[in-house]
């Protein structure tokens, strides 16, 4: 098989990977003259798909054939799809060759799992050590591992990879039991404090060896500096309050970087214990606000879901849809609500509420200001006093409020070939999960 | 009085004479701006003066150099003399504050043409895309090209992220406005030259297009999505672009077919001792 037609196989198999980021890699760079590559600060998308998705790594599988039975994966052993294999120099020239264009910052290497966890483990590292060792290469490495492989395997992982990751998959074992069969949430957990507890390691030595010598330059870092994963949506029943709370477990308990929401998408080669249809693709996209709103707004997972609601509005965005249910807090007063007060407001971000919060130091802010600053005052309008605004009591009381900010009438259910009209503004968000 | 700046537009060029300016006290009513790339003339022309010393006496905050350096490369012909307003009201008008204030008139037009500098320099990093044209033989370095069109003049800005990342290989980015290349030491700048001097395909591109056929999920089109953040505007000096249309066009029949394939049936599990041991524990559990 030639190597055009194995990339063709091994990236489709592939994309249904959501996480794509290359950002918070520790600083490395090639000036040194004997290397390739540079990481830190930002991650950079080098294209985008017509799917919205930023193309900023190579992501392929080293193998598509597997032993296990996922049955959202095209690449499961019931799948009738064409397996390939590429050997580890080929990926490794593959991400040289790519990355001297400038169209990847990295490498995003997973598998499917032949033979078993350890021996799969093992060919991985591989394509990473020869990148790290026999090409000095210094752009992003993320891999993939396995839970059930050997702790010294997914150590030795770590040591070449900037991120490391596991895909949960799906939020309960009940679910697991009868979509992955041979995935287990334990060992996923499991395996996850074990590298929690490898990265709080390397940290530390880090800033001790930083009291020591000043700049370590050019260094690869002694082991990833962060984990991800990734929970599958709408291929069961799962709610989202099931997923978030999960979400949330993990961000506090393994400190994860991120938690990617993939809404399940139909594949070519359908099983069939999985729907047929797709959960609508804003349901992600609230998920990704949501989430936003647990790490960086002082929210918790009871407050955006209460009990007896389990699952996210999809008409409104997870903040607005709290400051609904919750109307008594409001209005609040920019010129002199706390921070945390500020970043309840549907509407604001947390940029736009420091720039708040440092403006208002020396003025009394007006709409004219939250305008300059590109709020959008129609969303905040109804939940803020200004010094020249006071909303209308009776639109923060009525019933109606909802209806307020509904979107016209539009089809909710997605479909493919129509997709809702989203504003640019929206889209950017879908992305990033900001709001 | 009236001064006349007229000057190349550059960082440097700018701040060693706004600081002249601010040293005999000139305020910013009285200073035409004038960029001297764009004017025929050329006599009012002086010799940039990089090497000044900061006069101690005008000290500003390093945000605002950095803010200065990218409203700088903008192409908006107000942009100097705004900025000199600006740094004015920040020293000689007492107005420490300035900074902080993104709600006022000046530093919100700043920093609206800073934020569409740092995007170009950004999206630079992001789409500029090498193409080898050979190998220099003494030393064996790689030597790659690239054509690019910026939106503003930020080829200064971007060259430094490319002699980190590609340290080790030969490379030229050719742009209208400013050209710039690396031979393993030190980074040349040189005048802007046409897309016709750059090479215009690299034997990777159609492999690169094979993957990005393949990433793609034509089961969740969002196309203006990929539009907000790759704009057209960069699309005919990416390579990739070419099949945009075309797999947006196709991907609805693709859809189609993948609902109407019959379901797989689930396979037995294969005889692997792996697998054995892996079924045994959960039963355990
Ligand atoms: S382990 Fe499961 S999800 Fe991973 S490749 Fe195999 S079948 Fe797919």
């Amino acid at each position: 098989m030639d190597l055009t037609r194995k990339l063709e196989i091994l990236a489709d198999a592939a994309k249904y990977d959501a996480s794509c980021a290359s950002s918070g890699a520790a600083r490395k760079d090639s000036r040194d003259g004997k290397g390739l590559g540079s990481t830190g600060g930002m991650g950079i998308c080098h294209s985008y798909t017509p799917d919205g998705r930023c193309v900023s790594l190579l992501k392929v599988l080293l193998t598509n054939a597997c032993l296990y039975d996922c049955h959202y994966c095209i690449n499961r052993r019931s799948s009738n799809v064409q397996r390939a294999r590429f050997t580890p120099e080929e990926v490794v020239q593959l991400t040289l060759d790519f990355y001297k264009r400038n169209y990847i910052e990295g490498l995003f290497l997973s598998s499917g799992i032949v033979r078993s966890a350890d021996h799969t483990m093992e060919q991985v590292i591989e394509v990473a050590r020869q990148l790290r060792e026999v090409h000095h290469f210094r752009g992003y490495i993320h891999l993939k591992t396995i839970p059930e492989a050997s702790q010294a395997l997914i150590d030795k992982a770590g040591r070449y990879a900037d991120r490391i990751s596991i895909n949960i998959e799906l939020p309960s074992q009940q679910s697991l039991d009868r979509l992955a069969p041979e995935k287990n949430l334990t060992n996923t957990k499991q395996a996850m404090h074990g590298i929690r507890q490898r990265i709080d390691e390397s940290l530390e030595a880090k800033q001790a060896a930083r009291q020591i010598v000043n700049r370590p330059r050019a260094k690869a870092p002694a082991f990833a500096t962060g984990q991800s994963t990734q929970m599958i949506v709408g291929a069961d029943d799962s709610s989202d309050a099931l997923v978030l709370h999960r979400a949330d477990e993990l961000y506090r308990e393994v400190r994860l970087r991120r938690v990617y929401y993939s809404g399940f998408s139909p594949i070519p080669e359908p099983s069939v214990l999985l729907p047929i249809k797709p959960p609508p693709l804003v349901r992600e996209h609230r998920l990704y606000q949501a989430d936003w709103l647990l790490r960086f707004y002082g929210f918790d997972v009871g407050e955006l879901l209460p009990k007896e609601d389990p699952n996210l509005d999809l008409d409104l965005d997870p903040k607005l849809a709290w400051a609904l249910r919750n109307r008594a807090v409001f209005p609040v007063d920019i010129n002199r609500a706390s921070q945390e007060l500020l970043w309840r407001i549907p509407g604001l971000g947390t940029v736009n509420v420091a720039r708040i919060l440092a403006a208002r130091r020396w003025s009394r802010l007006t709409l004219a200001d939250l305008q300059r600053m590109r709020v959008n005052l129609k969303k905040v309008m109804p939940f803020i006093l200004a010094a020249d605004h006071r909303p209308r009591l009776a639109l923060l009381e009525s019933t109606n409020l909802r209806q307020h900010f509904l979107p016209g009438p539009r089809q909710l259910e997605l479909n493919f070939n129509a997709p809702p009209p989203t504003t640019p503004a929206d889209a950017a968000m879908a992305l990033s999960g900001q709001i | 009085m009236t001064h006349t700046a007229q000057i190349q537009p550059t960082f440097e060029v700018w701040r060693s004479k706004a600081r002249e300016l601010l040293r005999q006290g000139v305020t910013p009513e009285n200073v035409d701006w004038v960029d001297a790339s764009q004017t025929a003339s050329l006599l009012a022309e002086e010799p940039a003066n990089y090497q000044t010393a900061p006069n101690a006496s005008v000290k500003v905050p390093a945000d605002f150099l950095r803010l200065a350096q990218n409203v700088c490369a903008h192409t908006d012909e107000r942009r100097f003399a705004i900025l000199y307003r600006l740094l004015h009201r920040l020293t000689l008008g007492g107005e420490k504050h300035l900074l902080g204030m993104p709600s006022d008139r000046d530093m919100h037009q700043c920093n609206a043409w800073a934020k569409a500098v740092s995007r170009d320099i950004h999206k630079m990093h992001a789409f500029v895309r090498f193409r080898l044209v050979g190998v220099n033989e003494p030393n064996g370095r790689e030597q790659f090209v690239a054509w690019f069109e910026p939106e503003y003049r930020i080829t200064r800005l971007a060259a430094p992220f490319f002699e980190k990342r590609f340290a080790s290989m030969d490379w030229s980015i050719l742009t209208p406005d400013e050209c710039v290349s690396w031979d393993g030491e030190k980074l040349t700048f040189m005048p802007g030259m046409s897309r016709h001097d750059a090479p215009a395909a690299d034997a990777h591109d159609d492999l690169w297009r094979t993957y990005y056929r393949s990433i793609f999920n034509p089961a969740r089109l969002k196309v203006q999505a990929m539009q907000s953040e790759m704009p057209m505007k960069y699309w005919k000096n990416l390579p990739e672009a070419e099949i945009i249309h075309d797999l947006i066009a196709s991907s609805e029949t693709r859809v189609r077919t993948m609902i109407a394939t019959p379901e797989r049936p689930v396979k037995p599990s294969p005889d692997n001792a792996y697998l054995r041991k892996l079924h045994a524990q959960q039963h355990a559990d």
